[in-house]
């Protein structure tokens, strides 16, 4: 009863053109909101906001720009990390080169600059897709993180190969507390949200869509290929740098290439499937299941010898999680392709009709 | 942003709009069209047909730039100015204001009906990514002002109930209409139809007719199709080319084709 | 003595990429019979290697293990074609593709969780030493491994080759690999036909794990060592097992010359990358690869 839009009727296209057109959502999004950015940060302990909330909201930034590349443009992409690695590190050193450079300012930079990488480890895609592509993205994994750790002056020549991310800083405010990284974080994260639906819902990303359904019809109604799928790459790289910056900056702390390794890559790709292949929501519902389900597998085993007495060593969760992960992918594939977001969607539906079923 | 205008009154047949000139395409060794040359003029519904593998859908593809012909000329005029090519691709096409339906049904199946549409529209658009990504200002306006001229399109084919409807969940004569519905989207003047109304029922097939037609009529829109049903053909074209085997066997109005001895052959297997 | 020098490397580099070809054929393989692009193929090369070493360190007799751990291998096969192939018929590629990125996570975690995640040597019978008349004769040095494995994967291929030409279950793989649709139209039972290339394939993996395994030891390192079987595939083309071996050679001898030649110059290390980023450049300029053809998209 409480989930009807019965009687919210809309008289322009305007009013059927708003992100969220349900009265009801915009109120639940907005409880959300308050939520994050008033009580999370008042209430919630360090480890909450530094060991789970921060790098939720840095993972669903990273998914949510692989999201914009394999769900909505439909062009595959293991190399994630890659241009995660290319946004920490050119942070570290735009904060390193120009001094009192505010971080949002380097943090845009750096995306850039992953942009750029984007965009040319993309140029196949304009003659070749699906796995061809897949192949072409794993380039860009082994060849800029070996670059990056080969060329010295990106990491300013350390020689431990794991360097310290600087203090946060905005024009001499500084971010030093989990709660300030996590309010940071949130706020990047959450306008990069907005930034995304609304790109998805215009012009661009029904291009994308078009892109990934069907290519020679996109062409045929005047759709620029080669522009809308370097363009893909270029946002979506964007995004995994900027969210790499964050994850090492607001949580790492360090600059390190062996925290954006292949597997990083695959994660990414799994939050994407797991949470919704082409749904902004997913992407963050994603990044959640894949962060939360190994505590809980470990809570999970605690419990499972504390029952029956028998000791659960490290490795076999750490393993069990693995084949988990593997195991859900193909589940979800095979029942229900578009993720968790569809799962979402069709408890709504069913809300709105309770307790009336029909 | 301008909304099309229906031009008041049935449209006189104009002056040549396209000219075919010579145009020859093969894969390998196949011969999909050899030597074709026909014109298309301004107002028209012009039929191209010709038994199963002449070369129609090969022409069509060759028209918007999905296929590019090996020899031969296509001019297109655009107001009193001629342009002349040789090979052109299909998003060039579609700049030209060429637009396109297919046999096999193109239309982006993850979509809604009218996010498909709207894709029709998209070279009218001016605003850039960036501005899309802040919806403000112009970029909002852009986009309720071709929600605008979607809806009109989606008023005109009677869609209006399945407009937030994905098109890979809609029945096939749904589909088709939606798909004349992207390509009235981008208000061309130059309409290829390629087998409008395959695969559907009597009734399903009277409005297709009526849509193409009505389009015709109201747009002065130019229209080339191809089309297997001989009774429809008869009735809606104004002159009509066949082909066979990739050759132009005859050319012009539907009466003439009809008592062409060499297309009565085509078309009951004489061997040749 | 430069020359020697090269010739050394050559010859080290293209008996490498012999290996990489014996990992490239099952790829081939799968994807000639079902168009699936089978990432798991790797994981099935560690999942087997795995297997069979653990086996023979309990005690099994060689060739003991080595029939248990193809009949897993075969077991594996029919699996995967019944609980993630079937169900996912008719699906795009691209679906495909990624349900395999899924089963190399199962089967990755699997062969650890059976097995154990500590590194084993692997012994053959034949020592990876250099040949000693060739050294002392030419004073070259190639390992008499590298050319029993060369001497295996050209047995292999020319088994393989047999199988499809003279057998009926061959002739009928080489018609599903034609056309689906008319492969059942004739009535030729897909899925028996496709648990039946999975086999195959598994039995093509535990090969490459056994050769893999005696050169660099069975550990999950040997999972990086398979995706390098995809720029070979990239290069080779994914429908010939003639493109297999090819791709194999040129990218084993390339990134060898690579690393001795350019290496030093740039800092080094330029293996783990070099082979992608050959690949890279030819889908740019030859995405069909070397042998593959031109692909029209037809509306």
């Amino acid at each position: 009863m409480l989930y009807r839009e019965a009687g919210q009727f809309k008289s322009t296209y305007a009013q059927d053109q708003q992100i969220f057109p349900i009265l009801q959502d915009r109120v639940a999004i907005a409880i959300l909101l308050a939520v994050a950015f008033l009580l999370v940060p008042a209430f919630g302990n360090q480890y909450w906001l530094g060991a789970i909330l921060t790098p939720f909201l840095i993972f669903s930034l990273a998914a949510l720009g692989l999201n914009i590349l394999t769900g909505y443009a439909g062009q595959l992409s293991l190399g994630t990390a890659a241009f995660m690695a290319v946004g920490a590190f050119m942070t570290y050193n735009f904060v390193l080169r120009i001094p009192g450079i505010p971080i949002l300012a380097a943090f845009v930079l750096a995306g850039l600059c992953a942009a750029a990488v984007g965009i040319v480890f993309g140029l196949p895609s304009v003659r070749i897709k699906g796995f061809y592509l897949a192949v072409a993205t794993l380039a860009a994994q082994f060849f800029v993180l070996w670059v990056l750790q080969r060329v010295g002056w990106f990491s300013n020549y350390s020689t431990s190969g794991v360097i310290t991310a600087q203090e946060i800083a905005i024009l001499g405010y500084r971010f030093d507390t989990p709660a300030k990284k996590y309010l940071l974080t949130l706020a990047v994260v959450a306008a990069m949200a907005l930034l995304a639906k609304n790109l998805m819902r215009s012009e661009t990303g029904r291009a994308f869509m078009a892109v990934r359904d069907m290519d020679v019809a996109a062409s045929v109604v005047g759709i620029p290929m080669m522009k809308t799928k370097l363009l893909a790459f270029a946002i979506s790289s964007f995004y995994a740098g900027v969210a790499g910056a964050l994850h090492a900056f607001t949580y790492l702390g360090t600059v390190e290439p062996e925290a954006y390794s292949l597997d990083l890559s695959f994660r990414i790709l799994f939050m994407v499937i797991i949470g919704g292949v082409g749904s902004i929501l997913g992407s963050f519902l994603g990044a959640g299941f894949i962060i939360l389900f190994p505590i809980f597998l470990n809570l999970a085993s605690g419990w499972v010898s504390g029952l029956f007495g028998v000791e659960i060593s490290f490795a076999v969760v750490s393993n069990l999680e693995v084949i988990i992960f593997g195991g859900l992918i193909i589940f979800f594939l095979i029942a229900e392709p578009h993720g968790l977001a569809r799962l979402w969607q069709i408890a709504k539906e069913k809300l709105r009709l309770w307790p009336f079923p029909h | 942003m301008t909304v099309p205008q229906p031009i008041a009154g049935a449209q006189r047949v104009g002056e040549v709009v396209l000219a075919v000139e010579n145009v020859s395409l093969s894969f390998g060794g196949v011969k999909a069209l050899v030597e074709v040359s026909f014109d298309v003029r301004e107002h028209e519904v012009r039929a191209i047909i010709g038994p199963n593998g002449a070369g129609k859908s090969s022409m069509l593809n060759v028209l918007n730039g999905v296929y590019h012909a090996q020899k031969g000329t296509i001019r297109l005029r655009q107001g009193a100015a001629w342009r002349e090519f040789h090979d052109m691709d299909s998003h060039e096409a579609a700049a030209l204001g060429i637009a396109r339906t297919f046999q096999n049904i193109a239309l982006f199946k993850g979509m809604t009906v009218l996010d498909n549409i709207m894709t029709g529209r998209n070279l009218k658009m001016r605003c850039n990514f960036l501005q899309q990504a802040l919806w403000a200002g112009p970029a909002k306006k852009e986009e309720l002002a071709h929600r605008r001229a979607a809806e009109e399109i989606i008023d005109f084919l009677e869609i209006q109930h399945i407009r937030k409807t994905p098109v890979g969940r809609l029945p096939y004569g749904l589909q088709k209409r939606v798909e004349l519905g992207r390509a009235l989207a981008a208000e061309p003047t130059l309409l290829l139809l390629d087998e409008p109304m395959a695969g559907m029922n009597l009734e399903e097939k009277q409005d297709m007719c009526r849509f193409v037609l009505d389009v015709n009529d109201h747009y002065g829109t130019t229209i080339v199709l191809i089309e297997h049903d001989m009774g429809v053909v008869m009735d809606i074209s104004d002159r009509v080319v066949v082909l066979d085997y990739g050759r132009r066997i005859a050319d012009g109005t539907p009466d003439e084709v009809r008592s062409n001895q060499a297309v009565i052959d085509a078309y009951l297997g004489v061997a040749h | 003595m430069e020359f020697v020098f090269f010739v050394e490397v050559l010859a080290g580099g293209l008996l490498a990429g012999v290996m990489y070809a014996l990992v490239a054929l099952g790829f081939v393989l799968i994807y000639k019979a079902s168009g699936v692009f089978n990432f798991a193929q790797g994981a099935m090369v560690f999942f087997a290697a795995l297997t069979f070493v653990s086996l023979t360190e309990a005690g099994w007799n060689f060739w003991l293990a080595l029939v248990v751990t193809l009949a897993a291998m075969v077991l594996l096969g029919i699996a995967t074609e019944r609980v993630v192939l079937r169900p996912l018929v008719n699906q795009a590629p691209i679906t495909l593709f990624m349900a395999t990125i899924g089963l190399t996570f199962v089967l990755e975690g699997l062969s650890q969780m059976i097995w154990g995640s500590q590194p084993h040597g692997l012994e053959l019978g034949v020592p990876d030493v250099p040949m000693e008349w060739l050294s002392q004769r030419w004073n070259v040095n190639i390992s008499q491994f590298d050319l029993f494995a060369a001497l295996v994967a050209g047995v292999l291929v020319a088994v393989l080759a047999l199988f499809f030409q003279k057998t009926r279950i061959g002739r009928a793989l080489r018609a599903v690999a034609d056309d689906h649709q008319a492969a059942l139209a004739v009535g030729i039972p897909l899925q028996h036909i496709w648990a039946i290339v999975w086999a195959v394939a598994g039995f093509v993996a535990l090969v490459a794990g056994l050769m893999w395994g005696v050169r660099n030891g069975v550990q999950y390192a040997l999972t990086f060592v398979a995706l390098k079987a995809l720029p070979v595939l990239i290069l080779g083309g994914f429908e010939s097992i003639l493109g297999a071996i090819v791709g194999g050679l040129i990218i084993g001898a390339t990134e060898k010359l690579a690393e001795v030649y350019l290496g030093p110059f740039v800092g080094g290390g330029i293996e783990s990358w070099f082979a992608y980023v050959v690949a890279l450049v030819f889908l740019l300029f030859r995405p069909e690869g070397l042998f593959g053809e031109k692909i029209i998209d037809r509306v």
